[in-house]
């Protein structure tokens, strides 16, 4: 065991010993089984069958153009969220209108829209047989079953993400440093840009990285309007199922690892940042308020 | 909301800290006009095309291997009878998913499903021309196939015929017959078998599937789903499969592990293929469409066909591949059950026989 | 002892929205796209769907398969969501007060479900816990069969669900003030009573919140689960594989059917969150 905490150190919030064993070994052991496990288990099965196979598998050109559609994908969804998100955060939480609640609570719905019915619903609009249909094939336009589906179903799986990041941040500081901003002349681009967007660039970052994951991950909604033609408009969790379908357990585990890598990538950007920006602050004991006026 | 989740952390570690940070010189208006330009040019910016023309094969599950092999073959064919380039584009999946697809849209120059019904569905809806399955010889089915079970190796359970399947204690894995083509033939072939007992009846036909099913222990949607729970998984005695899916598994993942039964009585499973002929009209890709289905049925292409354990249809050609096949008797969908349309209605459709029996 | 009351935050009065520029813009752009990515499309679900009518429509939500699903799907989504929780809440007290080794990548690993792909989940929990699996091999010959049947499914959930109680609990924990627990402990209550009176009460709502929000999700869960459930119906067939079934058998309106009702539930679950919440917010004076 390290150093103890501040809350160990403090007698008034100290647990007995065996009360923090047995506290520490229950939620470890949960966190190894249902976590640590599964993840191993991707890598094990990924690597049993050795490096140059795994590495074939990855830069075979089906898996290139699976992961170059993800990238793909994901750099169009993700920063139209992120536009969505700063625009539906600055509405909701600088202003007071009525119904914001709904609003708030119609942003959070394709949450917990199952993914199955996401997809459906780009196949009810945009297929042959649906709203659009017909326009569209007259003028030879692909939606669904082609890139646009895709990344229509993406949006809408990755829709709150950002929005949901922003808010609570942006409420929690409140309106002070904008009203500030706004009394000094600065107009609403300006504070956008020197006041609020500093502010919240981290948990916007956040919001950006969660966003990208779940846009190269997601598999439901965007295996129902892919049309799956190899090579073409598989993405990575798409060809995961092609290869795993063709017997082809290493190389599917492998593609998979890619996306766990990712994952655990982004986490580390995550832990990286905290610890430079700790860091920072330690070095330089600037007043914020200082640096704010500077900024302005 | 649940994405708050996150941001917490960041907001009450971080944020008080952060305000001191460089500007993030971050062009929103910039990055809005490039992603809705990129997104605008995936719909319109179709890319350069190196080939003369396009197909795209919508197919069912268990053909993978099959078709990869038979389009580099064709490709060939191609360029040596016209001097023309063709790209062929594959999709797999289960079989009526597949023809969904392409009523929703998805433009499959050709389709090669795993049964008649899904191409009717397709006709129904004017994707294709009433006369499909008379347009090409054998039913428009260049190749067959039909239904046997795979066992572990040793046959530990001892299972030789159908009725040895609905036996307490088997574990019989089998896809879903709603959502799969393949578990369709494997239902209709189990009834047939119970039919053609000595007293068989639509009745006993019945009591036989119902119990059969009541030994099924994992449905999976598709037919290489249930294979992979059957090998992989290890889950269940026996596995009602495809003939040439069984001896494709068994040649990949090891004929020291499995075993391949056939039982006295199956079913003719005639997998169709056809032109869309709405999409190849709208893309003008008739000519190497039809081409492409023709050479199915060439010396070539039915030898690529046994060599994927399916039956051909070619005599000579079978003849070649006779000792890779057991025999068995085989009945036909049309002759025991009027057709694909009627045993649709009766025995898949809901409300029909196949619901009755699950929910008992 | 009341901690609430002292720890509400004096609301700011209302500002004047004149303030701020950018109202029209904001609210504008946020609508506009609300409406083309989730709303109209959504739409086109509730019109479907309406093509049948009422006693059909009724027929096609209540037969008994799907009867059968929706008590799989809401019985194993409100167990993971319980489970969770009460892990959730381990792992989330752990993660704050103690320092261990490995407690940077635990935290860090936490996010994890959210971003591995579903059907990678499913894959890789099916093989784990099927009878040749690594962990499937030591329960099977205890009688105790994981894959294929409805506790797999409810591994599934535990797996997709657990981040989202550990994250909204987290934060909370974290921004407790300790005054509250020393004024608990020089009172003479023991640690048991300052956790069960003191602490409990304040984390109830976040809880809460984080139950709700596993809940919700695992609700509609697909790509983890098929992989891993079996599909038989009646037993382990998911709500949402009732949906694909229907598809699969060209019945568009029947599917559209049955997404209305998940649609539905969604929406009252949603409400309820955020009713969650906003009572949070008034109780501890922040959002969550």
């Amino acid at each position: 065991m390290k150093r103890a905490s501040r809350f160990e150190k403090n007698a008034a919030t100290r647990e007995p010993r065996w009360v923090k064993g047995l506290l520490l070994f229950l939620s470890l052991s949960f966190f190894g089984f249902f976590l640590l496990l599964p993840l191993i288990s991707v890598f094990a099965q990924a690597l049993h069958k050795g490096w140059e196979v795994y590495l074939k598998a990855i830069f075979e050109p089906d898996a290139l153009t699976a992961i170059k559609l993800s990238l793909t994908v994901a750099l169009i969804a993700v920063p139209l969220n992120l536009v969505f998100g700063v625009a539906a955060a600055w509405a909701i939480t600088k202003f007071d209108f009525k119904w914001k609640q709904l609003l708030i609570t119609l942003i959070d719905l394709p949450f917990s829209v199952s993914p199955v019915i996401a997809g459906l619903v780009y196949v009810l609009v945009f297929g042959a047989q649906g709203w659009l249909g017909r326009g569209l094939a007259e003028h030879n336009i692909k939606i669904i079953f082609a890139v646009p589906g895709i990344v229509l179903a993406t949006l809408f799986v990755t829709f709150p993400l950002v929005a949901r990041e922003l808010i609570p941040l942006m409420e929690a500081q409140g309106r002070e440093e904008e009203e500030a901003a706004t009394v000094l002349g600065a107009n609403g681009w300006q504070t956008l840009w020197k006041v609020t967007l500093p502010n919240i660039k981290w948990g916007l970052l956040y919001g950006v990285i969660l966003c990208n994951a779940r846009a190269m991950g997601e598999f439901g909604a965007v295996s129902v309007v892919s049309g799956h033609i190899r090579g073409y408009t598989n993405t990575i969790p798409l060809h995961v199922e092609i290869l795993y379908n063709e017997y082809n357990f290493a190389a599917a585990f492998a593609m998979a690892s890619i996306l766990a890598l990712l994952a655990l990538l982004t986490l580390a950007i995550k832990t990286y940042i905290e610890w430079h920006l700790r860091l920072e602050t330690e070095s330089k004991p600037l007043s914020m308020e200082a640096n704010n006026e500077t900024d302005l | 909301m649940f994405s708050s989740f996150v941001t917490n952390i960041i907001a009450y570690e971080l944020h008080k800290d952060f305000k001191k940070g460089a500007l993030v010189k971050l062009k929103i208006s910039t990055i809005l006009i490039t992603s809705l330009l990129s997104f605008g040019a995936t719909i319109s910016f179709s890319p350069p095309c190196l080939a003369d023309a396009e197909l795209l094969n919508v197919s069912y599950d268990p053909t993978r291997e099959l078709y990869q092999e038979f389009n580099t073959s064709f490709i060939e064919y191609w360029k040596k009878t016209t001097g023309e380039v063709v790209l062929v584009k594959q999709s797999h999946g289960g079989s009526g998913k597949q023809a969904r697809a392409v009523l929703d849209g998805l433009e499959a120059d050709v389709v090669t499903l795993a049964l008649a019904y899904d191409i009717d569905i397709l006709q129904e809806k004017n994707l294709v021309k009433k006369d499909w399955q008379k347009r090409l010889k054998f039913n428009s089915a260049p190749y067959t196939s039909t239904i046997v079970f795979l066992v572990r190796k040793g046959n530990p359970k001892g299972i030789k015929d159908w009725n040895d399947l609905v036996k307490p204690g088997i574990e019989v894995i089998t896809p879903n017959p709603k959502t799969s083509g393949g578990a369709r033939w494997n239902y209709l072939a189990a009834w047939a078998y119970a039919l053609k007992q000595k007293d068989g009846t639509e009745a006993t036909a019945k009591d036989f599937v119902k119990k059969l099913f009541a030994n099924v222990k994992v449905l999976d949607s598709g037919a290489r789903g249930a294979t992979t729970t059957f090998t992989e998984r290890g889950i269940g005695d026996v596995l009602i499969s495809w003939e040439n899916e069984a001896y494709l598994a068994v040649k990949e993942l090891g004929p020291e592990k499995y075993e391949i039964i056939t039982p006295s009585l199956s079913i003719l499973a005639e997998p169709s293929v056809s032109l869309v002929d709405t999409v190849v009209d709208k893309k003008g890709t008739r000519k190497v469409a039809t081409a492409y289905l023709k050479y199915l049925y060439s010396k070539e292409g039915q030898e690529i066909a046994g060599k994927h354990y399916y039956r051909p249809r070619d005599t000579q050609i079978a003849a070649k591949y006779t000792k890779q096949f057991a025999k068995v008797k085989l009945i036909t969908i049309d002759k025991v059950f009027g057709g694909w349309k009627k045993a649709q209605k009766t025995h898949f459709n809901d409300g029909g026989i196949f619901d009755e029996i699950i929910i008992k | 002892m009341k901690p609430n009351e002292t720890m509400l935050r004096i609301r700011k009065p209302t500002r004047n929205n004149q303030l701020f520029p950018g109202f029209g813009l904001s609210l504008g752009f946020t609508l506009v796209y609300l409406a083309l990515i989730v709303l109209i499309p959504l739409s086109a679900v509730v019109l479907k769907a309406s093509t049948l009518n009422a006693s059909a429509f009724w027929e096609t939500v209540t037969a008994p398969r799907l009867l059968a699903s929706y008590r799989l799907s809401f019985g194993a989504a409100l167990m993971a969501g319980l489970i969770n929780s009460i892990f959730g809440l381990m792992l989330a007290w752990v993660l704050v007060r103690y320092n261990f080794f490995g407690k940077k990548l635990v935290d860090s690993l936490i996010d994890l479900p959210f971003a591995l792909p579903t059907a990678v989940t499913g894959i890789a929990l099916a093989s784990l816990y099927s009878k040749n699996g690594w962990v499937g091999r030591y329960l099977e010959p205890l009688g105790l069969k994981v894959a294929f049947t409805p506790l797999g499914i409810l591994m599934a959930l535990i797996f997709i669900g657990l981040p989202f109680v550990v994250r909204t609990v987290q934060p909370i924990l974290e921004d407790l003030e300790l005054e509250y627990e020393e004024a608990a402990s020089s009172l003479g209550a023991t640690r048991w009573q300052t956790f069960r009176f003191v602490i409990l009460p304040t984390l109830f709502p976040a809880i809460l919140t984080g139950f709700a929000l596993a809940f919700a999700r695992s609700v509609g869960e697909y790509g983890s689960v098929i992989f891993i459930a079996g599909n038989i119906p009646l037993v382990s067939e998911i709500t949402p594989l009732i949906i694909i079934t229907k598809l699969e058998q060209y019945d568009t309106a029947g599917a559209t059917a049955i997404a209305v009702v998940m649609l539905f539930i969604s929406l009252l679950l949603l409400l309820l969150i955020n009713g969650l919440q906003a009572w949070t917010a008034k109780r501890t004076g922040r959002n969550l």
